[in-house]
């Protein structure tokens, strides 16, 4: 199977789609001409023409209105934020318009529409382009929000996201766009709504999504060498949740970590918690810990920026303190 | 106007620099004029009775009357085709009724029943139908302008030809979104009329004491190839000459235009604010009473001879027939069904 970058199985998807349905644009900053902020749109304007994608203003809460605009009368339109960060100024659009209108209107107008973008913590950004959004957009109900922490997910995500006929929004991450994985030519649709067990083990849950995928799979090495072995459950989409894979892991380890990139306080790793306490509670063996940001802003140096961030370290902490290991 | 003791920012009565309020004319052709009049006391009496339901708890949250602006919907809806597109702001009911939504399915929606527009789903500030092209009242101020210039990006990307109006209030110029979509749709050459039905108030702030430019349809100077237009907003035949230039600019070239029509609301911003009183005087409300749209069309067709006392009472007796009609039928729907609460959250289709 090909080996490619989750970057390019975004840019296939797209490719792909847009050529299998000709109501698929993209629309956003710097998609076009400068082939995309994070190059994800790459030669898409030389295969589609301008009419397709589309080179929008600095204007986030204009252009995802248009979106919504559009996919009301038919289109279906893919909008890319440079980083949901970004977005907040086009929130009104996302929760107001885009996840209300079918219920708004009875039933009348659904929103074919996938908001797009690169979500969280990158490499000393500091404050403002730091953010992890999960929980803010879970919280809506008439909107989706998948999370693909793979290539193989990224392809298939996007394009199952493309032909959903509600609003999907999809939370990519900057560093994930040069990872690497397996990723089939052609066809890939990933279900929304289903999780993956993507690492099984037998002693601990750990229960994650999105960038913390890769992290959790590095906890997962570590923790093998020292004979610890854990079921890595990614989530793929918040919402709606794949409660199943939850239970089905928790009952198995009667231990879980919930991982997220997020703040603490109403984060999904609450959610989740919830979820356990409810379902899960005669199977535990010790109370459900939770990795987060630390909850402060994201600082600029380095140290500080090591020390605000989920890691490897503070997750395999965790693990080992719901093994009651140390 | 004369009298008028306000003054805006300009330091004259805002009427006298504003567009000539001569005395209304007819069209005549007294079948237009009698469709024309026949839309607008259809509103007028609508509103009226949506007043006294309100008032009797039959409708429920926010309502915002119409009363006093029945020109600009009218004027313009009434020269659409059936493709085109409206959408509109959460004072919505007289551009529903204009564009064909039934009295019935109106009323029912702000009843909150099943036989509503929305299925009781959205109520007043949310009327929407498809069969029309209806494309919903929205609650968030400026929000929907935006969409507006998105449906006019659907129409140019299929080739078509359609036209989509865009209602919206005048404190909207002030905000972000409608500047953002006024510069998309002049960039991208969008069939999109935005028609700011400047009534004075933003709820209860003056045009002047929330805008810098209050000669708003200024506005489109900041946005080459996007027109502003000027229009008396008491006056259906003015708003419709003007109107039809700005459909046929959207729809043969494609090019985008902001109407500023100017008129007048003369109940509160909502059910819950006294007409007048607090930011706006009684002696100004009566100012604009004179220039009621509706009767001073009437009137005009009574002085020209092409409607009878007589015709105009059997017009007033059909209404009130329809608008009782709607208010029976409204009443005798059933509530939604507890199983609609989970209805319409997602469709489960792919395409």
């Amino acid at each position: 199977m090909p080996i490619i970058t989750y970057r390019e199985a975004l840019n296939q998807a797209l490719r792909e789609e847009m050529a299998r349905d000709d109501r698929v644009f993209l629309m956003g900053e710097e998609v076009g001409q400068y082939n995309g902020a994070y190059k994800v749109s790459k030669g898409l304007l030389e295969e589609f023409g301008e009419n397709r994608v589309v080179d929008s203003p600095i204007a986030e809460l204009g252009f995802s209105g248009v979106g919504v605009g559009a996919a009301m009368v038919g289109l279906r339109p893919v909008i890319e934020f440079m980083t949901w960060n970004f977005a907040l100024l086009a929130i009104d659009q996302v929760v107001n318009s885009a996840a209300k209108m079918l219920y708004m209107s009875g039933g009348q107008y659904n929103v074919p529409i996938v908001f797009r973008g690169p979500n969280g913590a990158a490499l000393q950004l500091a404050a403002q382009h730091s953010q992890a959004f999960e929980s803010w957009l879970a919280h809506i109900p008439g909107i989706k929000v998948v999370v693909p922490g793979t290539p193989y997910d990224a392809k298939g995500l996007l394009k199952s996201a493309i032909r959903d006929d509600n609003p999907v929004v999809m939370l990519e991450g900057e560093m994930l766009y040069n990872t690497k994985g397996e990723v089939p030519d052609g066809e890939v649709l990933v279900p929304i709504g289903v999780a993956e067990l993507k690492r099984e083990g037998g002693d601990c849950s750990i229960i994650t999504s999105g960038k913390m995928v890769l992290v959790a799979m590095q906890v997962a090495d570590q923790l093998a060498k020292e004979d610890i072995h854990v079921d890595v459950v990614d989530l793929r989409t918040i919402r709606p949740m794949d409660t199943e894979a939850i239970y089905t892991s928790v009952r198995k380890t009667q231990r879980a970590v919930v991982l997220e990139e997020g703040w603490e306080l109403c984060g999904i790793g609450a959610q989740v918690v919830d979820f356990i306490q409810r379902d899960c509670f005669d199977h535990l063996d010790a109370p459900v810990l939770r990795v987060h940001q630390t909850d402060v802003p994201m600082p600029y140096a380095k140290t500080l920026e090591k020390l605000a961030k989920p890691d490897v370290a503070k997750t395999i902490a965790a693990v080992k303190q719901v093994m009651y290991r140390s | 106007m004369a009298s008028k003791k306000k003054t805006d920012a300009k330091g004259e009565p805002r009427a006298a620099r504003s567009t000539a309020r001569s005395t209304v004319r007819t069209a005549g052709d007294p079948t237009l004029d009698r469709e024309l009049l026949h839309s607008m006391l259809l509103q007028r009496r609508f509103e009226e009775k949506t007043g006294e339901a309100y008032a009797l708890g039959k409708i429920g949250g926010f309502c915002h009357l119409y009363i006093g602006q029945e020109a600009c919907s009218t004027g313009i809806i009434s020269q659409l085709r059936p493709d085109d597109y409206v959408i509109g702001t959460y004072r919505d009911h007289g551009q529903a009724l204009v564009r064909g939504i039934t009295p019935r399915a109106v009323m029912a929606e702000l009843f909150g029943r099943i036989d509503g527009c929305s299925r009781g789903k959205g109520g007043s500030m949310h009327l929407f139908d498809r069969h029309t092209n209806f494309l919903g009242g929205h609650g968030i101020v400026g929000s929907h302008v935006p969409l507006a210039a998105g449906v006019g990006f659907a129409i140019k990307y299929r080739g078509g030809d359609q036209v989509c109006v865009c209602f919206m209030g005048d404190s909207v110029v002030n905000i972000g979104a409608f500047h953002e979509a006024l510069n998309m749709a002049a960039l991208w050459k969008l069939p999109v009329l935005f028609v700011i039905e400047n009534n004075r108030y933003g709820m209860g702030t003056a045009v002047e004491r929330a805008a810098a430019v209050d000669d708003l349809h200024r506005r489109a100077d900041a946005y080459r190839g996007l027109d502003g237009i000027l229009i008396d907003g008491m006056d259906v035949h003015a708003v419709r000459e003007e109107s039809a230039k700005a459909i046929k600019r959207a729809r043969e070239e494609s090019l985008p235009s902001l109407l500023e029509v100017q008129t007048y609301r003369f109940r509160g911003h909502s059910m819950s604010d006294a007409v007048s009183g607090t930011y706006r005087s009684k002696d100004e409300l009566d100012e604009y009473t004179r220039l009621d749209p509706v009767f001073s069309l009437r009137d005009a067709m009574l002085a020209a001879g092409t409607l009878t006392q007589t015709e105009w009472d059997e017009m007033e007796k059909e209404i009130a027939a329809i608008v009782q009609d709607s208010w029976d039928f409204a009443d005798a729907s059933p509530e939604p069904p507890a199983g609609a609460l989970f209805e319409d959250v997602l469709v489960d289709t792919t395409s």
